[in-house]
């Protein structure tokens, strides 16, 4: 029986279980007067004796199937010719390989050396002893569980308890696969940037300011050398994000503030969601936005102005990240600024304020915390945008202030640096790793504070 | 024709009747003029045959009423009768609600409120207000009190200005509670100091009539005292109408009542004669507590 065969079978154990323990609740429930004289109600009952069916058998699958693979293996040394020992580890972990392929793809009748195939034969009888062993043992333990759980439907059983303290681990485990996968990523880019560190110094890292990050292969290979000064990359980020946080603070702002005090509300309800469906555009979309609409239209317009505009700009990629942000600014604003007290709003009315100063001198003032903290988080939204800059500003990492020359940012060269073909232990992919892992570090520093900012805001109207 | 037939067949008799509810009903319904003396000789605010309506809803049915200088006119009456209503027609308040339609005449000074040459921006730094619960600006103390001047362009320079803060939070009784913090935030004051504080921002715009919509509603007895205290003195120099759902407040602080029910004005006069001697049965019934 496949594994999967099995888990159904299982499943369906534990279906089974449901339906009998309820009913066995039920039975029990009228010698006792009534299903209100039971502690819990029958269908607690039935998911106990479920669960009481289902986990042990679920666990002795999954920790049977993590360890055969290892002890069947270990079982096989004995049919492993002397020579592939002799040939060292890494021919052994090969030859079993081999082995295996060879039995899964059911070819044993094919191999001409008798040995080879003497202990793919033994692999296969292994293989076969092992899973009817898995089946007979997990049937057991469902069957046992659930039978261990019939005997315990009693009026004073606490089954419902019982079952949400299953319940709360099951959640319980749950979330913590969420955080423990983000620390295992968290942890590996970490110990990927030690490594790389290991051998370009961090010095050089954060303060040089030449990129270059192809290596010789060959010694006798010249001119790359391969160098690695972050500063282009963290400048060219900075620009494109102040590009981007220039177009998109004002307009975002603005229109916020047109919804939350001005508009009416049937227009207010068309335009909001509106609004919110540009943050929704893919962004490879507004890539070629910027790389075939609005950077031509730079260039050509910086002609007639006589400044000449690379085809690729920081001006172009910025402008249209921008474009893309403003929706996030401008209803992270809204929410703040309708969150303004009215009570505060008629304050300044009645102190003889016209609707303009109210809104600029009483209800920004108020909801600036929230819309600083709503800024902060476009921002380390624009730092870690890829797809717009890879398209529109370039792969060149030059050292420049300008916005109409070309840059790169960190994230572009992470992209470049690993695809393709790519060693993974060269200085050249692990400083993709550091790359991420000062990214990483900035974006974190920014959200917590605008979380810790926007918090800190909702507590004081609360 | 069937609804015909259910009224004939309902007993009226069993239905239980209460004789105190019964003869009020009938009494409001009768009611046409306002009881008692709603004018006054020098008015400072005057409002004649004012009603006001929300939408379809009509909220302020025909109410005179009139504000004279240095006097307090408390107004008082179940909830949701119109008082807030008809003390934000006095400054125009209304129309900030754009389902609000108020019709009448209302004047200041003989001033028309709703002409077409008055603004009510200009308007309400003459009428003053005070809401019920305080709402200080996310600023500084001095900075609340120094917002209406400022907008309004009353000091010159800093030590003009200065002026106007420290003396207006001095009649408002809290100079010297917070003259060490005046750049402390003024949410960080206690609940009757930042009522103080938000009556002492609409002083520092130098108005006529000030206008308390309960003022001391979120307040505990000792604030209320102090907020009782400091009407009384600010009475000397403005004119004040104040609302409150506290009838030992409203004969502590003012020298009129006024009466509402239902949205309509039921009897105006010397707080004293309201209290011990009330004209209409309906004032009578909610002075001792059988309506409310
Ligand atoms: N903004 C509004 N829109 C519609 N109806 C309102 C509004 N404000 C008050 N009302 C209605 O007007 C009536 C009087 O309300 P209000 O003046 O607040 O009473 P009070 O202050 O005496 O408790 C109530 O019936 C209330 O429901
Ligand atoms: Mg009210």
């Amino acid at each position: 029986m496949s594994a999967t065969n099995l888990l159904l079978v299982t499943l369906g154990l534990a279906l089974a279980s449901f339906a009998y323990g309820r009913s066995r609740a039920y039975s029990v429930a009228r010698l006792h007067g009534g299903v209100r004289s039971m502690h819990s109600l029958p269908s607690h009952y039935g998911m106990m004796v479920a669960l009481w069916c289902a986990l042990p058998a679920l666990a002795i699958i999954v920790g049977w199937k993590l360890f055969e693979p290892a002890v069947v293996s270990s079982f096989l040394h004995d049919y492993i010719p002397q020579s592939v020992y002799e040939a060292g580890e890494k021919s052994v972990d090969l030859y079993k390989n081999d082995i295996g392929n060879l039995v899964d793809s059911h070819a044993i009748a094919d191999i001409q050396d008798p040995e080879k195939k003497a202990a793919a034969q033994q692999l296969a009888n292994l293989q076969h002893t092992s899973s009817l062993a898995l089946v007979v043992l997990a049937l057991a333990a469902a069957i046992a569980g659930a039978s261990l759980a019939l005997k315990r439907i009693k009026a004073n059983t606490r089954a419902r308890q019982n079952v949400e303290k299953i319940v709360h681990f099951f959640l319980i485990s749950c979330a913590s696969i969420a955080i423990l996968t983000t620390l295992g990523i968290v942890l590996s880019v970490l110990f990927e940037s030690i490594r790389f560190f290991q051998e370009v110094s961090i010095i050089e890292f954060i303060t040089g300011t030449k990129w270059s990050p192809q290596t010789a292969i060959r010694v006798d290979q010249v001119g790359s050398s391969g160098s690695f000064g972050a500063v282009p990359l963290f400048l060219g980020t900075m620009l494109i994000s102040f590009i981007a946080m220039v177009v998109a603070v004002p307009f975002g702002l603005m229109s916020a503030i047109y919804l939350a005090e001005y508009a009416s509300r049937p227009v207010r309800n068309i335009c909001k969601p509106l609004l919110e469906i540009l943050a929704g555009i893919p962004t490879v979309v507004y890539g070629f936005f910027a790389a075939l609409t609005v950077a031509p239209a730079l260039r050509s317009f910086g002609a007639t102005l006589g400044l000449s505009v690379s085809s690729e700009s920081a001006l172009a990629a910025g402008a249209v990240m921008g474009i893309m942000i403003i929706p996030f600014v401008s209803s992270l604003s809204d929410d703040v600024i309708t969150a303004v007290p009215q009570s505060m709003r008629d304050g300044s009315y009645g102190l003889g304020a016209t609707k303009s100063e109210t809104i600029r001198k009483v209800v920004i003032p108020a909801a600036l915390p929230g819309i600083v903290g709503g800024i902060l988080l476009a921002v380390s939204r624009a730092i870690g945008e890829t797809m717009i800059v890879v398209m529109a500003a370039g792969l060149a990492a030059n050292l420049t202030a300008n916005p109409l020359e070309a840059v790169t940012t960190v994230t572009v060269q992470i992209v470049t640096l690993l695809t393709g073909d790519q060693e993974f232990d060269s200085a050249k992919t692990l400083a993709a790793f550091a790359l991420g892992l000062m990214l990483f570090v900035v974006t974190l520093c920014l959200n917590v504070i605008a979380l810790h900012v926007v918090r800190k805001y909702r507590e004081q109207y609360e | 024709m069937n609804t015909a037939i259910a009224n004939d067949t309902i007993d009226t008799s069993l239905i239980q009747r209460d004789p105190v509810k019964d003869s009020a009903q009938e009494a409001f319904h009768k009611l046409t003029e306002t009881v008692g003396t709603p004018t006054v000789e020098n008015a400072k605010m005057r409002s004649r045959d004012v009603n006001v309506f929300y939408g379809e809803k009509q909220a302020i049915f025909d109410v005179n009423l009139d504000i004279g200088n240095n006097e307090v006119v408390a107004m008082i009456g179940p909830s949701g009768c119109g008082k807030s209503t008809f003390l934000r027609c006095l400054n125009r308040m209304n129309d900030t609600i754009p389902s609000c339609k108020v019709t009448g005449n209302l004047s200041l000074d003989g001033e028309d409120l709703y002409g077409a040459d008055l603004d009510p921006v200009l308007l309400r730094a003459r009428v003053g207000m005070v809401f019920q619960k305080p709402n200080p600006f996310a600023k500084s103390i001095y900075d609340n009190v120094a917002y209406g001047p400022r907008i309004h362009g009353l000091s010159s320079n800093r030590a003009e200005l200065d002026d106007i803060v420290v003396d207006s939070l001095r009649k408002a009784g809290l100079y010297d509670e917070v003259k060490d913090r005046l750049d402390a935030p003024g949410t960080s004051l206690s609940g009757g100091q930042q009522q103080r504080l938000c009556i002492a921002r609409s002083i520092a715009v130098n108005p006529e009539v000030i206008l308390m919509d309960e003022p001391c509603s979120a307040l505990d007895p000792i604030a209320t005292a102090r907020i009782e205290e400091l009407i009384d003195e600010l009475r000397q120099n403005y004119a004040i109408a104040i609302v409150t759902h506290s009838m030992q407040q409203a004969a502590r602080v003012s020298q009129r009542t006024a009466y509402f029910h239902l949205g309509k004005l039921v009897e105006v006069n010397a707080t004293n004669d309201v209290f011990t001697n009330p004209q209409h049965e309906l004032t009578e019934n909610y002075i001792t507590g059988r309506f409310g």
